[in-house]
């Protein structure tokens, strides 16, 4: 009989702590969910404030308006920046793509003269931030008249994350059994359709990643734009957005806010909606490092 | 003709050795030897840029610019031109040598080759055999191009522009010609007492951001991942878009919106303040250097978590069940499947991305420079502020300040701490012991 009770009161027990163990978890999510919404919230509800002064900008606005939108698309090159980002974006994406995949595919699948040289410069050279080659990318780019032009910091871009790519990808590929490789060629498959059949369809995962971080890279990235970039209608949105609101007045506030949110909503719903890949794409990276 | 049918192969080389493609010739290969004539007839007409080249490389120019008044009378030398100009010639040279020493080889090793088989394949057949051969150099042709051009010719120069006097004032071309000066600039950056001390002032505060920063966000992303994995949360999926948001959102612009939250005269968070009586002075966020070190943690914080924990969150729900039914069986309660199983494949998986991010935030450019500019002031710092990191220091000296030389010292040693994490981390990976990592 009292074993009988024992197991009652301490199934009791177990209960309490569960519930107070579910509370406490969701106010810990909760409180941590408000601090990841209030920024957002706010810069949205800034975005549609009637006054354009930082000081007066609040999350939930007393006269509700879109002036700010329209101030942006009239009183600066912001439709320009958009459409230039996106353009450098989708190029940055198309050669870098194609480039890593070619390269990836013949380092991962033929045997030829300075390969291993090949494999441990791609190696070493990934380690190299970007920025440290700032100065001479300048100067060449001025030598072949590159300068200020969306075609040079395009250059810049593919070939900045080539090495990193190519050793993400050639990883990748080294999963993928060769004896898929080798049925096909008995059937007289080609290198080119080998790897338009069998490597192209098994690498999407990671193709998707690669082609998703060089189609963001752009929408964030600001030395080179700065560096590259002079004339206003061919500025990125990272240059536009940041001289908005980094000169001293600071009356162009609720401007900035319309255009952070209308170049983060369609980012941020990219993000959410490809972030598996994302996932398996670091991880792949993690791993083969 | 015992004669016809064997080759010398030392003369054959030998003939390479004075006219490229001579000795292919001599072997019965005419189309390569064609080819290779083609080469060197090339390698001769630009061989006079290519002895310039290499020679500006290394005088970096003899010529200085002379001026009368605001008019150019002489255009002079541009020893930054010479030294890039000079570094691609010497990659072009390289290759020529390569064909140089490759061909004489080839006429060696195909005259022993036809002694033995006396047959060696010409025209339409070798061009064939080429063709298949040279696939793969002629699919990597464009990208090896493009990383010469903008990676490993930008690199060499960052290098060597730590060896010379490049800096504002006085060395800047196309005015004044740029010189060799050695480990001076070394010297001055751990002699020079101003040099010196915003050097280490700024290292160590990189390193304790690095640390800090990596650490905050690891630990807070494995435990939102715990939390949204637990068994009582319901939604987990609503819970979980939630907290990816801040990685959703571009870094850039989430850090320009805090940069103004915390602004101190007019931020949101000093107004919300106020209003609620809770402070009657505003504080200032961004300009007390300590105060500043730690906002750009918390916002850093608000940014980095949520990368981690999808990453350990995508780990959790990918645990086999087979693995979790044994422990059940097993008799293992929850505590302990968590502790045992969960726990170690968690941080056993991210392990090697905790490494990468430390390295990452090791050159965190962005939060640093959206959210201060490096700033509040630091009086005693040469060019840098009190947060200031040495990747943000270095953007400072070459983009606002001039001091290329300086910039390029410090890049080398930034360099050097990333490639030692870097070659650490991929040194315990698995694929470095995988025989295919260069196979």
């Amino acid at each position: 009989m009292t074993k009988k009770t024992n197991d009652i009161s301490i199934s009791g027990f177990h209960k309490i702590s569960e519930i107070i163990k579910t509370v406490f978890t969701y106010i810990i999510l909760v409180f941590v969910a408000l601090l990841v919404i209030v920024p957002i919230v706010w810069i949205v509800g800034s975005s549609f404030n009637s006054s354009s002064s930082l000081m007066s900008a609040s999350a939930i606005p007393e006269n509700p308006t879109i002036v700010h939108y329209k101030e942006l698309f009239g009183e600066t090159k912001f439709a320009f920046w958009y459409f230039n980002t996106l353009k450098i974006a989708v190029i940055n994406m198309i050669i870098s793509v194609i480039l890593t995949m070619l390269s990836s595919y013949v380092f991962s699948r033929f045997s030829f003269k300075g390969k291993k040289l090949g494999l441990l410069s791609i190696m070493v050279l990934q380690m190299f931030p970007g920025f440290m080659g700032m100065m001479a990318v300048y100067n060449i780019l001025a030598q072949m008249n590159l300068l200020n032009t969306h075609f040079g910091l395009i250059l810049t871009y593919a070939a900045g994350q080539i090495p990193y790519n190519i050793w993400l990808v050639k990883g990748y590929m080294g999963n993928i059994p060769r004896s898929l490789d080798e049925a096909a060629k008995l059937d007289g498959a080609g290198s080119v359709r080998i790897f338009v059949t069998i490597i192209l369809p098994l690498t999407k995962p990671i193709i998707t990643f690669v082609a998703l971080s060089q189609f963001m890279a752009p929408w964030m990235d600001f030395i080179f734009p700065r560096m590259i970039l002079s004339s206003d209608t061919k500025k990125t949105l990272a240059i536009g957005l940041y001289d908005m609101i980094s000169s001293d007045t600071n009356n162009n506030f609720t401007m900035f806010a319309a255009g952070a949110v209308l170049v983060a909503v369609p980012i941020t719903i990219l993000y959410v909606c490809l972030q598996k890949y994302l996932i398996q794409g670091i991880m792949a990276g993690a791993n083969k490092a | 003709m015992a004669d016809v049918k064997r080759k010398n192969p030392a003369a054959a080389g030998g003939l390479s050795a004075v006219i490229w493609g001579a000795g292919q010739f001599y072997n019965g290969q005419r189309l390569k030897a064609v080819i290779l004539f083609v080469c060197q007839i090339c390698f001769v007409i630009i061989s006079p840029h290519l002895f310039q080249g290499v020679k500006g490389l290394i005088t970096l120019g003899e010529v200085e610019r002379v001026t009368k008044g605001r008019k150019v009378i002489e255009q002079g030398d541009n020893s930054i031109l010479l030294m890039i100009m000079g570094l691609t010639w010497l990659f072009i040279m390289l290759v020529f040598l390569t064909v140089y020493f490759g061909q004489i080889m080839d006429a060696v090793k195909l005259a022993r080759q036809f002694n033995q088989a006396h047959f060696l394949p010409e025209g339409r057949e070798w061009l064939k055999r080429v063709s298949h051969k040279g696939f793969p150099y002629a699919v990597l042709a464009p990208t090896i191009c493009l990383v010469l051009l903008f990676v490993v010719v930008p690199i060499i120069f960052g290098f060597l522009i730590a060896f010379t006097n490049y800096s504002v004032p006085n060395y800047v071309p196309p005015k004044h010609l740029v010189d060799w000066v050695g480990f001076t600039n070394f010297q001055d950056m751990f002699k020079l007492p101003m040099w010196n001390d915003t050097f280490w002032g700024v290292a160590v505060w990189t390193i304790i951001w690095a640390v800090l920063s990596t650490l905050t966000c690891f630990f807070g992303g494995l435990m939102m991942a715990i939390l949204i994995n637990s068994k009582c949360v319901k939604f987990k999926k609503f819970w979980r878009t939630i907290y990816i948001l801040p990685w959703a959102i571009p870094g850039m612009i989430s850090l320009l919106i805090f940069r103004n939250m915390f602004n101190g005269q007019f931020g949101a968070i000093n107004v919300f303040l106020r209003s609620h009586g809770m402070i009657s002075q505003n504080i200032q966020w961004l300009s007390d250097p300590t105060l500043a070190k730690i906002v750009i943690l918390v916002v850093n914080f608000w940014l980095g978590f949520p990368y981690f924990m999808a990453l350990m969150s995508g780990v959790m729900t990918s645990i086999s069940q087979e693995v979790v039914e044994a422990a059940r069986i097993d008799g293992a309660n929850p505590k302990q499947e968590f502790r045992h199983i969960t726990l170690p494949l968690v941080l056993y998986t991210t392990a090697p991305l905790l490494i990468m991010s430390f390295a990452n935030n090791f050159n965190n450019f962005n939060t640093i420079y959206f959210l201060t500019d490096g700033n509040p002031i630091n009086p005693t710092y040469k060019y840098a502020g009190s947060t200031d990191i040495l990747i943000t220091w270095i953007y400072k000296l070459t983009k606002d300040n001039g001091q290329y030389n300086m910039a390029s010292v410090m890049s080398i040693l930034v360099f050097m701490v990333i490639a030692s994490i870097s070659t650490a981390n991929f040194l315990r990976t698995k694929s470095f012991k995988e025989e295919d990592m260069m196979g």
